[in-house]
């Protein structure tokens, strides 16, 4: 049953992740990636993040993507983009690709790399709980816990003065 | 058969290479942001596999500063593509080829 879901919710995944990068429209690409993000949300909750899983969704899904499409319309752009001129490029993402298909296939087969793994999962499904990740997060990652404030108020400061600047 | 870290790692190098391919044939610049939201997403469940099968916390600590940083990244990338928007009228990034206006 897990196995079933696995490779449902990775062919909704890869297929809407492919529909986001190939769409003329960026709103259609908007709405593609939330459904991506929701996959994402998804496989979290099977390996036992739900907390991630709901962060997941309310900062990618619910933020991140609704000012993504607020930009879209916002923009109100008139003609698609052109889509000729762009053939060397793909055939480089494609070499990226296999490259790293290829030293993941050397450390999977490669003798010396086997990978990781505990035995017992029941511990790991008690990770990913609010609770023990507030623990961790406030005892011992307080100080990056503290820094990524400082930064998100950075971003805030610096995406207000970049609209703002054509004014003043 | 269960699924093993092997199929995460498959899967996240999958939407990985989607997102590069998209980063690096597209000209529309929320297209690229898109894609590079992709990339971001495909690291974490990298991060969030491995802590799970190696009952460990700090990889699903580190998504959460990853999703901060991806927030903050796309606040100001928006904010950017906005005000090109104003000063040029376009958001292909083949004819954002001057720094001036």
């Amino acid at each position: 049953m897990q196995t079933f879901m696995f490779y449902l919710l990775a062919v909704v995944a890869v297929a809407s992740a492919i529909m986001v990068i190939t769409r003329r429209q960026p709103v259609y690409s908007v709405l593609y990636l939330v459904l991506t993000f929701f996959c994402v949300a998804a496989f979290y909750v099977m390996l036992g993040a739900q907390f991630l899983a709901a962060i997941q969704i309310i900062v990618y899904a619910g933020a991140i993507m609704v000012l993504f499409l607020f930009v879209v319309m916002m923009l109100n752009l008139r003609e698609p983009e052109e889509m000729e001129g762009r053939t060397v490029w793909p055939a480089f993402g494609a070499i990226v690709g296999v490259g790293l298909g290829l030293v993941l296939l050397a450390y999977l087969f490669g003798g010396e790399g086997r990978l990781p793994m505990v035995q017992d999962y029941t511990q790991s499904y008690a990770l990913g709980r609010p609770d023990s990740m507030g623990r961790s997060l406030f005892t011992e990652f307080v100080l990056p816990f503290e820094i990524a404030g400082v930064l998100l108020l950075a971003a805030v400061v610096g995406a207000v003065a970049l609209a703002k600047r054509d004014r003043g | 058969m269960t699924v093993t870290l092997t199929h995460y790692l498959f899967l996240a190098m999958t939407l990985f290479t989607i997102g590069v391919i998209g980063v690096l044939t597209r000209r529309n610049i929320l297209i690229i942001l898109m894609s590079v939201e992709l990339m971001l997403n495909s690291a974490n469940l990298t991060l969030v596999a491995f802590s799970h099968y190696l009952a460990d916390a700090t990889g699903m600590i580190f998504v959460l500063f990853t999703m901060t940083v991806a927030a903050a990244e796309v606040g100001v990338g928006l904010a950017i593509v906005v005000t090109i928007f104003r000063n040029r009228e376009t958001i292909d990034v083949g004819k954002m080829e001057l720094l001036k206006h």
